[in-house]
């Protein structure tokens, strides 16, 4: 069997922490191979290692069964690797050509020579079915469009390996469907596909192999055909997995949060919230499906004060709070886990103990005139790292130096210890793996049987119909439906997000 | 963290290290003795009482200007007008020193607290245009420093003096000197205002580590979007690190104005005190206890600098080149850390 990459005997050290520890990774051609393992296992490490971002330890990677040196990133693309990044590095004003080309621009006389560009990129785009326009500035296209721009960009370059590094974390339901198609195009092209995930499903349904690491080691490479989601999780996590979040049904009591014709402007002042209504009840977790951008973020950044709204009712409790400031909306009783947690969650660069009292620290115990009282912050920090799991070396440590997992849990033990009324969560599991993912939704179905109402806004489906009582679909900033999660499905969510009628979606009303 | 630590100390003084060695070599190229010129800069700083007391008298103003740049840059902001700042603050001084005849109890107080009061306003309206209009405030700084230095020259002018090139003496009862500290140190113009520098020192300390006002200002230094998800009302928080900011430094003009010259004069340009004040803050980590090390080092470097030219025939020019050398590795600390991390690297 030809292998097109070995990685064999990875290991990469930083410091005393060994992030690959002798793991090996073998792709064979036009296979779709998944790198599955939980946030920190050392994913990226490794495929940073095989992109020449890092150089490994100890060790060796061979191509088309030649051992190579990847000093950096040039000569992995010279070796026909090429790298889909989650985070786009795309230029937001330029055309899909010109962000295509940059970096080896086709020169004629001196000139860039576009009209070269833009027909070999229309002829690429054609022969995998990508449906680009090459014309198009990356501004106006959506998210699932500039990920297949990322793609080009990479076959551009020659590439015969693609690593793709989580790449439905941004997509719709319709959207993921579409790359599968995409990426079963490339393996039938001949290309060979490294897939980094922890997505089961996904792996389920595209991969042909798929290699699991845990805390840095190599745990084996199963054929996914022999092998479940079960049997995936238990490997990744090094436990039993429950995936259906074990919850009672609710029971609703009085309206918490109640948003009536609710507008909003987003920063570029073009309406984002457009009359919007809502009711969330004590004691039931209402789950927010929509595609991203179509005004989640100014719906809840409007309910706890971070941005003006325009007009409409905002009250918690019966109380009017629209357009309070936010330390006034959280003395009211509204906890909040924000959707980037690096920009709103956290003060990166102070302790985790310090972040512990971010909304408190002006209260007693945590000081007294003005005065901080470090050892009642301490304490509660200890308290709420045991309680909540979070996994850091001290509580003095900076926020900084924990993994994206032990930050949400941070974050999140911050919120409910304060025992808001409200809950919101915005995206509160967005990339962490099953096992932190697991902890939250207890939390959040935990705050719900004490009687707290929970908004949960979130992009992935499983999420939203797991741990939700009811869903509202958002689109254009309106919510154009409710649903109960246990009648409906995921295709009738993915078309009403995407604007369908409830009718066209094939559902009685 | 205890390897960060080190690094963090690791770094400035290997940054003075590098520009001793750099300022060696001007001298060797240049013909003179390095040798000697340091031994004559070690000789001119602490060489006798005379020369300590008048290294401690240098000290002074660059701590407090140190502090006034390092407040400022602890909640995010990067305040160049301490210079400006601390000109008023000299001005007000003066002014209270020479216009009131009162008690010295009352007097000092109220003539330090003058200097400060001004400094902190002319560090308001940076400010407050960076909090309501998002105005840089390195512009508006550097912009406020001129504005600085010609009102106060012409207010001694036109105010202080009849047309002359400098104010009266301040009144006894306004002054920091002291002959018990002059008799101490053979007569030098050492002044009670070290006493004064090291106490705000611990102030600024105590009020960014220890208070809830601290920790507001740290928070909105490192993470303005985390902060205001938090409650703290950011704009407000810029505006006071300024004000705090301005009145240390405005408090550094009060020594020069209340201690070392007890009068203020017309001004060709800056004193330069405020634009040290930068390096000092650079150097000392924007740590106070780091800000005294870097003063004294400076304070030292400037007054030690004058033995120089007579005793190891050092022109003065090249002094300055030597000086500056120093202040350029240290204001480069990020090249070292560069090199020192790399060199960690290597080594494992």
């Amino acid at each position: 069997m030809e292998y097109v990459i070995e990685m064999l005997n990875i290991r990469k050290v930083f410091g005393n922490f060994v992030a690959n520890d002798n793991i090996t990774l073998q792709l064979k051609k036009g296979e779709i191979h998944a790198l599955l393992g939980e946030n920190g296992a050392g994913k990226s490490t490794l495929m940073n290692v095989l992109f020449g971002l890092y150089q490994p330890d100890g060790g060796e990677i061979r191509v088309k069964g030649k051992k190579v040196n990847i000093a950096n990133p040039n000569v992995a693309n010279d070796l026909g690797i090429g790298m889909v990044h989650q985070h786009f590095m795309l230029v937001d004003t330029f055309t899909v050509t010109e962000n295509i080309i940059l970096g080896s621009e086709p020169t004629k006389g001196g000139q860039i020579d576009i009209e070269k560009a833009e027909k070999e990129v229309r002829e690429l785009s054609e022969r995998y079915g990508l449906a680009v326009d090459p014309k198009a500035k990356i501004a106006d296209i959506s998210v699932g469009m500039q990920q297949r721009v990322e793609i080009l960009k990479t076959l551009y370059r020659g590439a015969d390996i693609l690593i793709f590094d989580e790449p439905t974390a941004v997509l719709t339901p319709q959207e993921i469907q579409e790359l599968i198609q995409i990426m079963k195009a490339l393996v039938r092209e001949g290309k060979s596909i490294i897939l980094i995930t922890h997505k089961l499903k996904e792996i389920m349904e595209v991969c042909d192999r798929v290699t699991v690491i845990r805390r840095g080691k190599g745990i084996g490479t199963l054929n996914v055909s022999e092998t479940n989601p079960n049997e995936l999780a238990s490997l990744m996590v090094g436990r039993e997995v429950h995936f259906k979040t074990e919850k009672q049904p609710p029971k609703v009591g009085k309206p918490v949060l109640e948003i009536e014709n609710l507008v909003v402007k987003d920063s570029r002042g073009i309406t984002a919230v457009d009359h919007l209504n809502l009711t969330v009840h004590a004691g039931e977790i209402v789950g927010i499906a929509g595609v991203d951008g179509n005004g989640q973020t100014e719906l809840i950044e409007a309910i706890t004060g971070l941005i003006k709204s325009e007009s409409g009712s905002i009250r918690l409790n019966g109380k009017e709070i629209r357009n309070l400031t936010p330390r006034q909306i959280t003395e009211t009783g509204v906890g909040h886990i924000p959707q980037d947690r690096h920009k709103h969650g956290l003060v990166l660069d102070f302790p985790i103990g310090e972040n512990m009292v971010l909304q408190t620290y002006y209260k007693e115990p945590y000081s007294k005139r003005g005065i901080l009282n470090f050892k009642a912050i301490y304490d509660k920090a200890r308290q709420l790292i045991q309680e909540f799991d979070v996994r850091t070396p001290d509580e003095y440590t900076k926020a900084r130096a924990l993994s994206g997992g032990n930050q949400q849990k941070a974050i999140i033990g911050r919120e409910v210890d304060r025992d808001p009324d409200l809950l919101i969560a915005a995206q509160p599991t967005r990339g962490l793996d099953v096992g932190a993912i697991e902890f939250i939704h207890k939390r959040l179905i935990e705050q719900r049987d004490k009687g707290k109402a929970v908004l949960l806004v979130s992009f992935e489906l499983d999420e939203i119909m797991n741990v939700s009582d009811r869903i509202a679909v958002i689109y254009e900033g309106k919510i154009v439906a409710i649903v109960d999660p246990k009648e409906t499905t995921e295709q009738e969510l993915g078309l009403l997000m995407a604007g369908s009628k409830r009718k066209e979606a094939g559902v009685s009303s | 963290m205890s390897e960060n630590r080190l690094t963090n100390i690791l770094v400035p003084v290997f940054a003075v290290i590098l520009g001793i060695i750099a300022g060696a070599i001007v001298m060797i190229v240049s013909g003179y003795d390095p040798i000697a010129g340091y031994s004559a800069l070690l000789y001119g700083a602490f060489g006798d009482r005379y020369y300590i007391g008048e290294t401690i008298r240098q000290v002074t103003p660059y701590i407090l200007a140190g502090l006034a740049v390092a407040f400022a840059f602890r909640t995010g902001l990067f305040n160049i007008g301490v210079e400006g700042q601390l000109i008023v603050g000299w001005l007000a001084a003066v002014w209270v020193g020479v216009a009131f005849e009162l008690p010295k109890v009352i007097h000092l107080p109220l003539a330090i607290i003058a200097a400060g009061a001004a400094g902190a306003l002319w560090g308001f309206i940076p400010g407050f245009l960076k909090a309501r209009f998002r105005v840089h405030e390195v512009i508006v700084t550097i912009m406020m420093n001129y504005i600085a230095l010609y009102v106060s020259n012409a207010v001694i002018r036109s105010v202080l003096s009849d047309q002359g090139f400098k104010s009266e003496k301040i009144h006894p009862s306004a002054s920091l000197r002291s002959e018990f500290l002059q008799s101490l140190t053979d007569y030098s113009t050492l002044h009670y205002g070290i006493i004064i520098s090291l106490i705000a020192a611990v102030v600024m300390w105590f009020l960014l580590e220890k208070t809830t006002t601290g920790y507001e200002l740290r928070a909105v230094g490192f993470n303005q979007h985390a902060s205001h998800y938090a409650g703290m009302n950011v704009n407000r928080n810029i505006i006071l690190a300024m004000v705090i900011s301005g009145a240390f430094a405005g408090i550094a003009g009060a020594m020069e104005g209340l201690g070392t010259f007890e009068n203020v004069s017309v001004k060709a340009g800056f004193t330069g005190v405020g634009f040290d004040g930068i390096a000092v803050a650079l150097l000392g980590g924007n740590h106070a206890f780091g800000i005294i090390l870097a003063a004294v080092l400076f304070g030292a470097l400037k007054v030690g600098a004058l033995e120089m030219p007579s005793a190891a025939d050092v022109p003065t020019e090249l002094v300055d080149i030597v000086i500056a050398l120093i202040i350029f590795f240290v204001a480069s600390s990020y090249l070292i850390r560069l090199v020192l991390t790399r060199f960690k690297k290597e080594g494992k």
